[in-house]
């Protein structure tokens, strides 16, 4: 509490000194106008310098005690951190009035300044993704040395259970194995259920939009197609788990199979759904960059339109429909909410979808939603998995970058 | 060249069947999808818009010194089997807030159980014949009868269905919002600024703009790692809290604010900054007063449309503990809150079948309420675009 009330007259202090730097700033520079001194830069530019060279330092030091205090827990007495940070608030008022003279470029410094808070700003989007790689690595490495990369990678039963007990203080953890080939088969199954959904349908629409449908379809189909995506996933997952599900179980039972009520139909079938908007929008610029040229000199040589699009426009548009179903796979193995309601908990490995099977995303929302250590091996395993999930999604996605570029600098197309 | 004309015709004839066959086939998959998504609505609605009625017991409540012990002597005998366990237990509670109305009568609506109500709109119940033709008998009267069902817009989550209500996740909602957008709409905004004003074209750029893409891609949940890893575990952040969950979905957030907030900037023409520069504005300057008040439509038409995203977004918020029981509603940034979607993710748990109709209820005012962020970004977009 004490180092809230801290930080209430900090900013308190600090917005009255901004205030007291802006208008002596801008007194002092009408003053010396008046007297005569052509001056490079306005008052409100030179009032606005003292601001920042007020509040900027102040800032700085202020966050730099509150990282130490949280971080480093060097216990730094609120008061001295509050003195010394406005004593640099004041220097800086001082240094900044000081600063108002003829010959000083208030105007370019605060440029200077500006740039460097919007740089700053720009880092921050590098320093997340460092932030999840540095999460995820240290504390799936704290996982390794438990238990081992080899058995990792290719065991196949993964049977957290012992290690509960042995975080509990009971046994001692021996017997849990943390084999992912199961984890991995479910979640490889039910993304390819989604794909053999999404890429024929989402293909599909995409060649119906570009090359067929008259501009009243497109304008309504387009915006249909967007609120597929924009429903959200944990909406898609009840649908799956109590609609669809039944509708299988009852399917396969009139051909004669059994399905579980968790089989991986269903939450595959339903993320094909959601993934069909990311495949058929990508595909549609695509297929709408291809040249025309290309197209009439293929109908040019009696080609019927159905053979043009066949033979020419898509294998050109190829390598951007690649991408776009890659994006969606990666989408597809990310997918968390639909496999957590709709598929099992069970890790199974089989290749009959109407089983009930587990995924990696299950399994990572199963081990960090428990009321566990969070040192205990379950919970620094859901890291691991996170880190080959990172891993593949990665790489995915960074093909599917350089397809796409490659389509651009073919056709020299800018706005894909 | 023995093909006789025939031959050939025939085979052209094959060849435009086959051509318009594939027209067809893609014409169908666009329908399959249309199909689907009717399919969908359609079940949803039927699903979830019985949770906007609940049924209701018109009876005479006796405020008398027993029922400040118990709720049950307060009421019909023959009722207390029909009134739902939270109205009886609220009566000891509202006399002991207000002693003054010991003695005194009231002739009011109260909850039934959700046993009548689901009877009452004819699905699966466990009533035995007798009570039911005894609660048959009372909706004849009008005793008992289907009214909108305030309670759902009123009251925070409970364990007991009939009392369920929305209103702690939409407020748990809100607040999280409050904490995404006021770190992603200003971060985002001066990243994108940087990249697309100031920033000179050099490797450390492309590293930027290469990472914002890819945390585009990023799938949701690590994201929930690197906020319980971090935000939780690191820096001390209460977990389960709107400010933990709302730092999380700030940073899904701000790829698609940068994004977005790039392409407004490039769609202002060149000749806007020309001008400004020539007539001796600095750097900032041309972008604080005419760069940014021209790209602003399309910089908050994009941020509506990740607000949106966000609003959706439930597996990173699950991680960071944003799935607890919230019964009181309550507005702070530091205590446990739950959001819409994680409300949706624990009545869909919940065995009870009454919240099957609960569940489809919340995803009906979800639905609306991300239908109309995306369609008022649509208008807002359509109102302010300029062609140059």
């Amino acid at each position: 509490m004490q180092s809230q009330s801290g930080f209430l007259i900090f900013c308190a202090a600090l917005v009255l000194l901004g205030l007291l730097a802006f208008f002596a700033g801008r007194y002092k520079a009408v003053r010396v106008r008046r007297a005569g001194a052509s001056m490079y830069a306005q008052p409100d530019q030179y009032a606005w310098f003292a601001v920042l060279s007020t509040a900027g330092p102040a800032i700085f030091v202020g966050a730099l005690g509150a990282f130490f205090l949280l971080l480093l827990d060097v216990s730094v007495p609120t008061f001295y951190w509050l003195a010394v940070s406005l004593a640099v608030a004041g220097a800086g008022l001082a240094l900044g009035i000081a600063q108002v003279r003829p010959a000083f470029h208030a105007r370019k410094a605060i440029e200077r300044v500006i740039r460097g808070i919007l740089a700053l700003a720009a880092l921050i989007s590098i320093a997340a993704t460092f932030g999840i790689l540095f999460s995820i690595i240290s504390e799936a490495l704290r996982f390794f040395q438990l238990h081992s990369l080899w058995a990792f990678l290719t065991g196949t039963t993964w049977s957290p259970g012992a290690s509960f007990l042995a975080s509990a203080g009971r046994g001692d953890g021996g017997g849990a194995e943390f084999g992912s080939v199961p984890l991995f088969a479910g979640t490889f199954m039910i993304t390819l259920i989604a794909m053999l959904v999404a890429v024929p349908i989402g293909l599909l629409s995409a060649i119906y939009m570009s090359e067929y449908a008259p501009g009243r379809v497109r304008t309504f189909a387009k915006p249909m197609l967007e609120v597929l995506a924009g429903i959200p996933t944990v909406v898609y997952g009840f649908f799956a788990a109590i609609t669809v599900a039944p509708v299988i179980v009852a399917m396969a039972g009139w051909v004669g199979l059994d399905a579980s009520y968790n089989n991986a139909v269903a939450p595959g079938v339903v993320m094909g759904i959601m993934i069909i908007p990311f495949i058929s929008s990508l595909s549609d610029d695509v297929i709408n960059a291809v040249p025309d040229s290309m197209r009439q000199g293929a109908l040019a040589l009696g080609m019927t339109r159905g053979e043009t699009i066949r033979d020419v426009v898509v294998p050109a548009a190829l390598p951007g429909i690649i991408s776009a179903s890659l994006l969606g796979m990666s989408r597809a193995l990310g997918e968390t909410m639909i496999v957590v309601m709709a598929a099992g908990m069970r890790p199974n490995l089989t290749a009959n979808p109407f089983e009930d099977m587990t995924t990696v995303t299950v399994r990572i929302v199963a081990a960090l939603t428990g009321d566990q250590a969070f040192a205990s091996a379950e919970t620094l395993s859901a890291f691991a998995l996170g880190l080959v999930l990172f891993v593949v999604t990665l790489s995915l996605n960074l093909v599917s970058v350089l397809m796409i570029r490659r389509f651009r600098e073919k056709y020299r197309v800018n706005n894909l | 060249m023995s093909q006789t004309f025939d031959d050939i015709s025939r085979q052209l004839g094959r060849r435009h069947r086959r051509s318009a066959r594939l027209k067809w086939i893609s014409m169908s998959a666009l329908g399959l999808a249309g199909l689907f998504l009717l399919w969908f609505f359609s079940d949803m609605l039927g699903k979830g818009l019985p949770a906007f009625q609940q049924a209701y017991i018109k009876t005479t409540i006796q405020y008398s010194q027993q029922a400040s012990q118990d709720g049950r002597k307060a009421i019909d005998q023959a009722l207390v089997p029909l009134v739902s366990r939270t109205e009886v237990r609220g009566i000891p509670r509202l006399l002991r807030n207000q002693p003054a109305r010991v003695g005194t009568q009231e002739f009011r609506w109260l909850l039934t159980k959700s046993e009548v109500d689901q009877y009452l709109k004819g699905h699966r119940h466990t009533l035995n014949a007798q009570e039911q033709a005894d609660i048959q008998r009372r909706v004849d009267s009008g005793q008992i009868a289907l009214r909108f069902n305030a309670a759902f817009f009123t009251q925070g989550d409970s364990r007991i269905a009939e009392s369920a209500g929305l209103l702690s996740a939409v407020v748990g909602t809100v607040m999280t919002m409050i904490v995404t957008l006021s770190i992603a709409f200003p971060i985002g905004v001066m990243t994108a600024i940087y990249l697309e004003e100031f920033a000179p074209d050099n490797w450390f750029t492309q590293i930027i703009e290469i990472n914002i893409n890819n945390l585009a891609a990023i799938p949701s949940i690590l994201f929930g790692l690197l906020g319980l890893a971090i935000f939780i575990n690191f820096f001390g952040v209460p977990r389960s809290s709107p400010l933990a969950g709302g730092m999380t979905l700030a940073l899904m957030t701000l790829p698609i604010i940068i994004i977005s907030t790039r392409t407004a900037l490039r769609s202002v023409p060149d000749s806007i900054r020309h001008a400004a520069f020539g007539v001796g504005c600095s750097q900032w300057q041309v972008v604080r007063d005419h760069v940014l008040p021209l790209a602003m439509p399309g910089i908050m038409t994009g941020s509506i449309i990740g607000l949106a995203q966000a609003m959706g977004e439930t597996a990173p918020l699950i991680i960071v503990g944003m799935v607890a029981f919230i019964p009181d509603v309550g507005a702070s940034f530091t205590n446990a809150a739950t959001v819409m979607p994680a409300q949706i993710f624990t009545w869909a748990g919940e065995p009870e079948k009454a919240f099957v109709e609960k569940t489809a209820g919340a995803i009906l005012v979800l639905l609306a309420v991300l239908i109309s962020l995306n369609a008022f970004a649509v208008v807002l977009r359509k109102k302010f675009e300029r062609r140059w």
